[in-house]
């Protein structure tokens, strides 16, 4: 079943010529014609024989012996990342015709190692949300469903959920996602499958579409925790394009899974005991301490005291440099237009027709943060606040090599749920913003199923740049978890 | 001593600072590799960075944070180790990331300070408040359509410092000599070209009154004023519209104004109340600009040296005055030029020869000192023949003149006209001899007593040699003659 492969047993399988990267792709253009309508996970699919030729260019290096570390390999590109010739929307009506002349480096560090790229996947409007539900092309859904009640469609998370539905179903092997407060962590919670926002500055930011430039980081969405750091070492690098891009070498991140994680020490964060924590999702949790407790791992409880501030800082930082990013969607030099009398008029009319909902707030909170008189009290205090939430990991790493908490505090919800209180939407990200606001890599695996019958996962954090150790725990996790459920909806259902 | 406006109560002082907006001279742009050339066809050197294209990031230019260095350095200056661009948000379409990169609360260049010195030979010391580095905006063109405004970006990007100074200035002419003196050490720096009329330059001017010994009033700015006269023009029109207001027992409101040197007047360009609030915040794309001393020692150690310095050493090592010396080093390629006529040669002479005969050449053939006809190769071997007596003064102005024209060296000229000087004391003698012969009645006249007659044959004889005859040789050969 070539749509269920892991990146790593494809690579093997194209190595071997166990099959080619031309059926392959036909695989997976096949279960997208056929799920892709009911579950929206694609904008934008690209043309079944661009997507052949690169499939064919892979075999004759394969056939060559010098195959790149992504080769052949089909997988989807979030609607965020700027791909050259191809639409960019990053899900908003106002980048609807947008098509970029140039390609985003993680694209083209994916391209450069052999990737196949099928097309462009769904997301929240311009990454701003956790349910995907504000994507000016409709939601995606994702393909787990409730045992009990299989015709409410759920959600795949967000921002990335057009990705993690995607890798979920078989419509890609793996996908990349962007991170800023948790947008590939909780997505792939809720659809079963790996994702790892890695440290700030080691994926380069130019090309990606900008939400919050101090946390947005790109990172790849897969089905193991190998594949996750194959993908990594793809995409990474330094680029001189990106100031913030680090020039600390990429290691080969696929060879940290499997290492033996035998007295590595475990902290177990007491703030994320949050009362009201679901039972499953502490259970989950609990289970995971076991697991590592039996392969070696030392387990201790750590504090991290200012967590209870991470989402009220994140949801001014965040917004306030998006108010400022977004700024350039004028309608002027590219993007949707709306034609007014005057010059403010052309920027109302494009921005209100071009903006949706959720993106309006997050403008209009940011501008309120930033302005005269409230920058001190909001802008200013959360920066102070972010630099304690770091200084409370740099603390806790001084006596642990990693954290375990869950990904999210529940598993994915229904379409249409948590609308009316943009509050209760934010609190998903409760448990992944705070390793954003720190810059810290973590990674979401999937441990089991709740009593719904729904993917629940657990988040490893680790150290600025140690990516490997995050990858250790999370490869024995993924051991001991044994996760080998499937969607509802997947490509290789009632074939 | 001090320049006041009388009103009505009394003399009032004028208060003015200015923030200068100099273009840094770079081959590319402040965050973008694109080009910065002048007057290339509009929206031919817009980088997808400096379009604001999704996705794009600011990356910062090396060698323009080097020149806000040097000039950091020019204005004695500290330099910020740590600095830091914030992001300066407002909406225009010259704008296209909707937000300006700026160093708002911490510039890489701190406190300096500028000497001035005016038409009376005072001088003073104005303070620089700062020096930051920011990105200039695109332009719009208003006049290509009836009814739609056309974008070019060619300028956006661009870097600029913003030089401010502290409100020390008082007197229209403060300002005047305050941005003829930045502009020059500007362009001995190489960092900014200094020319207002195609906007390397431009100046928005502080303007406030008070009485004497009174703190300071209600300032008002007048933006973007692009020639020297017109910033002295504007500070004395809006400083004698505050008082007027302040006599009537108006309140001057702190605004924004535009000068209008037509009708010599300013009007209100937006009021306070319509200020916009910019929501300054640190830029994210970028990091801090941490630099390091090292390096900044090592520009330091590579400065030219400036106008000051310079005029004082030509002053000590040429002998000229101090006046000539402010002339001669008022421009860097003058300044050049003047050393190298003078080196190894009388500079005093040489200093008389480049703003007399030299200037009065470029005046009239319309060239500068970049393009002059004669070289300072050319006029220090002419000053040479003057020196080894080939020549005399009076001649040497003949072969200048001619090596203006011809482009000739002046030894092909003194040849090719003849006109080496006449030592041959027989030559002389016979000239005297036939000088005497034609003024028997003025040589009688001397011999009785009429001295101030001995100049009148020296002229005579000069004119009889055609003004070759060496004048000293004339004088001795004449004196004894008449004296005889």
């Amino acid at each position: 079943m070539l749509s269920r492969l892991t990146l790593t047993q494809a690579r093997a399988g194209l190595s071997a010529r166990k099959f080619s990267a031309r059926e392959l792709a036909t695989a997976h253009l096949d279960a997208i014609t056929r799920l892709n309508p009911a579950l929206n996970a694609y904008i934008t699919t690209l043309p079944a024989q661009d997507v052949l030729a690169a499939a064919d260019a892979a075999d004759a290096r394969y056939a060559a012996g010098n195959p790149g570390l992504m080769d052949g390999l089909p997988i989807g590109i979030k609607d965020l990342f700027c791909t050259k010739g191809v639409r960019t929307t990053a899900a908003s009506k106002i980048l609807a015709d947008f098509v970029p002349p140039y390609e985003s480096t993680v694209t083209a560090n994916l391209l450069r190692e052999g990737a196949v790229f099928l097309g462009k996947t769904n997301l929240d409007e311009f990454a701003m949300g956790s349910a995907n539900m504000s994507s000016a092309f409709g939601p995606a859904t994702n393909p787990w469903q409730k045992a009990s009640d299989p015709s409410v469609a759920l959600v795949p998370g967000g921002s990335s959920g057009g990705s993690s539905a995607a890798v979920a179903a078989g419509l890609a092997l793996a996908a990349t996602g962007t991170d800023t407060g948790g947008s590939i962590r909780q997505p792939a919670a809720y659809c079963g499958i790996v994702g790892l926002k890695p440290t700030y500055g080691r994926c380069s930011r130019w090309g990606v579409i900008a939400y919050a430039s101090s946390l947005d980081q790109a990172g790849p969405m897969t089905r193991s925790v190998a594949d996750a750091g194959l993908m990594l070492q793809a995409m990474a690098g330094f680029d001189e394009r990106d100031s913030t891009s680090s020039n600390r070498p990429v290691p080969a991140f696929h060879e940290a899974v499997g290492k033996s994680v035998k007295g590595l020490r475990v902290g177990i964060p007491a703030e994320y005991r949050a009362p009201g924590l679901p039972a499953e999702i502490q259970a989950m949790w609990d289970q995971g301490i076991a697991w590592l407790k039996d392969a070696g791992c030392e387990v201790v409880d750590v504090s991290l005291p200012h967590t209870r501030y991470g989402l009220t800082s994140y949801y001014i930082i965040a917004p306030a440099e998006c108010s400022s990013n977004l700024a350039r969607y004028d309608g002027i030099r590219f993007g949707t237009r709306v034609d007014a009398p005057s010059l403010d008029g052309v920027y109302e009319a494009s921005r209100a027709a071009g903006f949706g909902p959720e993106v309006r707030n997050r403008i209009l909170m940011g501008t309120y943060v930033l302005s005269a008189g409230y920058y001190d009290a909001y802008y200013l205090k959360a920066q102070k606040v972010r630099t304690l939430i770091r200084r409370d990991f740099e603390q806790a790493f001084e006596n642990v090599d990693v954290l375990l908490t869950p990904t999210a505090p529940s598993a994915a919800f229904a379409q249409g749920e948590n609308m009316n209180d943009p509050v209760q939407m934010y609190l998903n990200d409760i448990f992944t913003v705070p390793a954003s606001l720190a810059g810290v890599p973590a990674l979401s695996v999937p441990v089991g199923l709740d009593g719904a019958g729904l993917p629940l996962g657990l988040q490893v954090i680790g150290r600025h740049f140690d990516e490997e150790t995050v990858l250790s725990i999370g490869g024995a996790l993924e051991a001991a978890a044994g996760f080998t459920h499937l969607p509802a909806v997947h490509a290789g259902a009632g074939a | 001593m001090s320049y006041v406006i009388e009103g009505q109560t009394g003399p009032w002082e004028i208060v003015v600072g200015l923030e200068v907006h100099a273009q840094v001279v770079s081959q590319s742009k402040l965050f973008s590799g694109a080009s910065t050339t002048f007057g290339a066809d509009p929206n031919t050197q817009v980088s997808l960075v400096d379009a604001a294209f999704p996705g794009m990031l600011p990356v910062i230019n090396h060698e323009c944070v080097a020149q806000a260095i040097r000039t950091g350095l020019g204005l004695k200056a500290q330099i910020n180790l740590h600095s830091r661009f914030d992001r300066k948000n407002y909406f225009y379409a010259d704008l296209p990331q909707g937000y300006q990169i700026s160093q708002f609360t911490h510039p890489i260049v701190g406190t300096g300070t500028i000497t001035i010195e005016l038409q009376n030979g005072d001088t003073r010391e104005i303070g620089i408040t700062r020096l930051h580095l920011e990105q200039d905006a695109g332009k719009l063109l208003h006049d290509q359509d009836p009814t739609k405004s056309f974008v070019d970006l060619n300028r956006a990007g661009v870097a600029l410092m913003e030089i401010v100074s502290e409100p020390d200035i008082r007197a229209p002419e403060e300002a005047g000599a305050y941005l003829r003196k930045l502009r020059q050490i500007l362009r001995y720096l190489g960092t900014c070209d200094g020319n207002m009329e195609e906007g390397s330059m431009r100046a928005d001017v502080n303007v406030s009154v008070r009485k004497t010994g009174e703190p300071f009033r209600t300032r008002c700015e007048i933006k973007n004023v692009n020639s020297i006269r017109f910033v002295m023009q504007a500070i004395e029109v809006e400083a004698t519209r505050q008082i007027e207001i302040w006599e009537n027992g108006g309140e001057v409101d702190q605004e924004t104004r535009l000068f209008d040197p037509g009708r010599g007047e300013t009007r209100t360009m937006r009021s306070k109340e319509d200020a916009h609030d910019y929501r300054y915040f640190p830029d994210p794309d970028l990091l801090p600009l941490v630099l390091e001393q090292a390096w900044v020692d090592e520009l330091h150690a590579a400065l030219p040296e400036l106008p000051d310095p310079k005029r004082a050493r030509f002053q000590h090592d040429y002998g000229i005055p101090f006046y000539d010396a402010g002339v001669l080093v008022a421009e860097q390629a003058v300044a050049d030029y003047y050393e190298n006529v003078a080196k190894g040669r009388d500079g005093r002479l040489a200093a008389s020869w480049v703003t007399g005969e030299l200037f009065a050449a470029l005046n009239r053939t319309g060239t500068t000192i970049e393009t002059s006809p004669v070289s300072a190769d050319a006029l220090g071997k002419m000053l040479d023949l003057i020196a080894d007596k080939t020549i005399n003064g009076k001649i040497a102005k003949e072969v200048f003149e001619d090596m203006v024209e011809t482009g000739d060296s002046p030894d092909a000229i003194v040849e090719r006209k003849g006109l080496r000087q006449v030592t041959d004391t027989g030559v002389i003698d016979s000239a005297i001899a036939a000088v005497l012969e034609k003024h028997p009645d003025k040589l009688e006249e001397y011999r009785s007593g009429k001295d101030k007659l001995f100049g009148f044959f020296v002229g005579q004889v000069m004119k009889e040699t055609k003004g070759k005859a060496n004048p000293a040789l004339v004088n001795e050969a004449l004196k004894t003659r008449l004296d005889a």
